[in-house]
């Protein structure tokens, strides 16, 4: 049985006191110890800022790679391993500006990849500018005016995108992150956990207080089908006064890529053998030329 | 000097089949027994433009292109008015007769005139006239006595995928065509291409294809691109073969994404590359720089053509040398290869990968849209499939990581700078690899000495690495009194110029860099010390390859011939430029 203590570091994270970042560390460990997977069957990929530094505080394989390009890092990775739980963990900047047309792609590919976006609102390693996400007229060291920019709706682009999971957490309900990180895991195929992740410095206006008495769950609403996408379309345009968490949306035995790439129908490809080429291959390779 | 030595040129639009059928001609001539060089030359557009193929045939090796023609088949008035001043006294042109040709010019120059009515054979045979193409080389065929049963066997294997009935109306077009030139104009054209006797069987393959080829056989298991010229060719190659051979070949979303792929896929341990040109190399630069930290063996092809931004899209320069030495942030090592025949890119395209995985460090190789796109006939054999080896460096085998003591350090000091390599999926080798300074186990750190230490572990694998980079090749006499030095693709054009200037009496020799980093500094300066008269040949207007070798030597070239027009540098250019020289 795998523990949660499996996936503990000697290494400290250095995040605020307060910072959502933490119950999202809890809830991954919790997830995946919970799930029976072991670290080293588990890539972790993520992008920079404060939350991509997890797998520096985690015992997993980690690939910390540039801001907005964890997902074709962890593309490559699941191509060439399909055997390893491969899992995207990065921050709004990360993954809904520089990264978003990347995860369009992962999206509509149905990549077997589970994305975390640690969702703040806001650029907490540069010291607060806006994001993405900020609402409008949100002021920042970038927008003194208050930001003109529309909030990317990150429920609504997965959805358009094709992807065949989506869903929603909020750290301070941990249980339940935990479980829409299990179920998101579990899921084959593209699977986006947007987490609201309060920011306690740089964005105390969008922090506990604020989601608290905002959430509820979409998918324990009466009546709600997480397989109408349709239904999913009109609910996730809903931001305000109650804001959805939960599975918004999740459509089951779609082949993901790496089922309909014949060379992985071989086992992974890291296992595979150099081939042992034979004359007959010299041959063939030798008469499209001749 | 050869005894029998021809050019083609076929000149027309894009859309007319310009550059197939040229290629289809091209293995005819090979298939019959004789030398070829092919090369193509076109714009950046689907129909249209003037696009031409040059074809040229001896009974001898031949590495470049000339820029004289014997026999033009021009399929357009354009291609008359661009290329009929290239014909040769004694050559000839193939065109129809609703083409201006400015007859009393060519009967100045001894060169003859061919009409043939190419729409209407095409027409009355094939019921399209589109296939005034094969008209056109079923003529030149005729016209040099060119054995038919072997375009027979050509246009069988081209067609084949169309179906039978299009081989059978190719056929006839070409037939048709065939016996029509001969008939009527054979005796009036000197040149004759018969089969060549006791020749050896030969292929027929450009620098994009060998450089797959010698990917594929050193195990590459993964391709990652985005389609640009002229590195497209790879991209497609391999996703035709991945299924045959095992290999996962994914177009993606962008360069960025390629970069970050083959780096995905080379940390979990599966040889990877991405082939690119100039502009998909710019967005990769900072993906470089992540597999130089993370000490990540990619592979990266570097096709250059013209810049900067789009430039000439479809053409060739070698502009790009300085540019990928100093790509990325930063101070890292990464080995760059400049492969300048089809035998260096086959070989280039294997061990671009052990380079990588012995030393953990991007490798480069530099290509060219003229080496790139550009056939040359070899014989079979040639490419040593057989002794094509895979050497993964110090890659830590699942034995070793179960009998591991202690905690697996990633990134730990060692004399060579290559520190022992586990792949994640052990239970013993849990690991961080990250684009963070970091310490030996792979945590992010910021301390001055680890830091210090860190950077120091890296840039040594490069002075391991130095130790197999190969100097330069040198053809020619060893004493000469003048030396071309060259990289990359000027090997062909500088070897033909070589032979051209001893043909004539004089005393030449080149070399040729096909390793460029780290810089073969020993070697060269050992080399250039012997040369008197040293003379730079580049495809570029600022002489990188010249400042490389001056700055890193401190020998001081004599002369300096470059092209940056984006067409390829030719035996005939550089004996130009050096006429210049002598008497400039």
């Amino acid at each position: 049985m795998v523990e949660f203590q499996d996936y503990q570091s000697p290494v400290r994270p250095t995040w605020c006191e307060g910072c959502g970042d933490y119950g999202i560390w809890n809830a991954l460990k919790f997830a995946l110890s919970e799930l029976d997977l072991a670290p080293h069957e588990v890539l972790m990929v993520t992008g920079i800022g404060c939350g991509s530094k997890t797998p520096d505080y985690t015992h997993v394989n980690g690939l910390h790679t540039l801001h907005g390009r964890s997902l074709p890092a962890a593309t490559g990775a699941r191509l060439a391993n399909h055997g390893m739980k491969v899992l995207c963990v990065h921050g709004d900047g990360d993954g809904y500006g520089m990264g978003l047309g990347h995860m369009m792609h992962a999206a509509r590919r149905n990549m077997d990849i589970t994305d975390v976006v640690q969702n703040n609102r806001v650029y907490g390693l540069t010291k607060g500018q806006y994001s993405p996400t900020s609402p409008e007229g949100f002021v920042t060291k970038t927008s003194p005016q208050g930001a003109i920019d529309h909030p990317v709706n990150p429920w609504a682009l997965a959805l358009a995108a094709g992807a065949t999971f989506i869903g929603r957490g909020f750290p301070a309900d941990l249980r339940h992150l935990v479980e829409v990180l299990k179920k998101a895991i579990l899921h084959r195929g593209y699977a986006l956990v947007d987490v609201l992740q309060p920011c306690v410095s740089f964005n105390r206006g969008y922090a506990y207080e604020y989601y608290q008495p905002r959430v509820y769950k979409v998918d324990e609403e009466p009546g709600y089908d997480t397989t109408d996408r349709a239904g999913a379309w009109q609910r996730a345009q809903e931001w305000g006064d109650r804001i959805p968490i939960g599975i918004l949306y999740q459509v089951e035995g779609t082949p993901t890529y790496e089922d309909q790439v014949a060379v992985l129908r071989g086992g992974p490809l890291v296992d595979q053998d150099f081939r042992e080429w034979t004359d007959d291959d010299f041959e063939k390779l030798t008469a499209e030329f001749v | 000097m050869p005894s029998m030595e021809m050019a083609f040129k076929i000149g027309g639009e894009a859309g007319q089949g310009v550059e197939s059928s040229g290629a289809g001609f091209a293995k005819a001539l090979v298939r019959a027994g004789w030398h070829v060089f092919g090369m193509q030359d076109y714009y950046s557009r689907i129909r249209g433009g003037h696009n031409f193929y040059q074809i040229r045939v001896s009974d001898r090796p031949v590495y470049a292109h000339v820029e004289s023609v014997d026999l033009l088949l021009a399929l357009t008035q354009e291609a008359v008015d661009r290329h009929c001043g290239e014909i040769v006294e004694g050559g000839g042109v193939i065109c129809e007769e609703c083409l201006e040709v400015d007859c009393a010019s060519l009967d100045q120059r001894d060169v003859s005139y061919f009409p043939v009515p190419l729409t209407d054979i095409a027409q009355e045979h094939g019921g399209a006239e589109v296939m005034r193409n094969t008209a056109a080389l079923g003529a030149a065929a005729g016209l040099v006595h060119f054995p038919f049963e072997v375009m027979v066997s050509v246009i069988e294997d081209n067609f084949a995928k169309k179906g039978a009935e299009a081989v059978q109306v190719n056929l006839r077009v070409a037939e048709s065509a065939y016996k029509y030139a001969r008939e009527q104009f054979a005796d009036k054209f000197p040149y004759r291409l018969g089969r060549v006797d006791g020749a050896p069987p030969r292929m027929i393959l450009n620098g994009n294809q060998a450089l797959s080829l010698g990917a594929l056989l050193g195990g590459c298991k993964f391709v990652a691109g985005y389609p640009m010229t002229p590195a497209t060719s790879i991209l497609q190659w391999m996703a035709t073969h991945g299924e045959r051979y095992g290999v996962v070949v994914k177009h993606t979303e962008d360069e960025i994404a390629a970069i970050l792929m083959i780096i995905g896929a080379a940390h979990v341990g599966a040889r990877a590359m991405a082939p690119t040109s100039g502009g998909g190399f710019s967005l990769m630069n900072e993906g470089l720089g992540l597999a130089g930290i993370t000490e990540t063996p990619i592979v990266i092809v570097e096709a250059q053509r013209p810049g900067p931004a789009t430039g000439l899209a479809t053409r060739t320069e070698q502009g790009d040398l300085l540019f990928v030495l100093h790509a990325s942030q930063g101070e890292f090592p990464r080995i760059v290869l400049s492969p300048g025949s089809i035998e260096e890119c086959f070989e280039a395209g294997w061990r671009a990968f052990n380079l990588a995985e012995k030393y953990q460090c991007p490798v480069i190789v530099l290509s060219d849209n003229f080496l790139a796109n550009s056939v040359r006939s070899i014989e079979v054999g040639a490419l040593d499939f057989a002794g094509v080896q895979i050497d993964r460096g110090q890659l830590l085998t699942k034995e070793e990581l179960d009998a591991l003591e202690g905690e697996y350090l990633r990134y730990a000091y060692m004399e060579s700078g290559v520190s022992p390599r586990a792949l994640p999926g052990h239970p013993r080798a849990v690991f961080q690899a990250t684009g963070n300074e970091h310490t030996p186990d792979g945590h992010l750190t910021e301390e001055i000495e680890t830091r210090r230490l860190q950077v120091e572990k890296r840039l040594k694998k490069l002075d391991s690495a130095r130790e197999e980079i190969r100097g330069p090749v040198l053809y020619g006499p060893k004493k000469a009194e003048v030396t071309l030095v060259g990289w990359g693709s000027t090997y062909g054009p500088l070897r033909e110029a070589v032979d051209m200037l001893n043909a004539e009496g004089g005393r030449a020799n080149m070399l040729h860099i096909r390793d460029v980093w780290p810089f073969p500094a020993k070697a060269m300066r050992e080399a250039l010390s012997k040369a008197r008269r040293k003379v730079m040949v580049e495809g570029n207007a600022t002489g990188q390859m010249a400042h490389l070798l001056e700055a890193y030597t401190g020998v001081k070239l004599d002369h300096h011939v470059r092209r940056y027009d984006g067409r390829p540098l030719s035996p005939q250019y550089i004996l130009e430029r050096l006429e210049e020289v002598h008497h400039g």
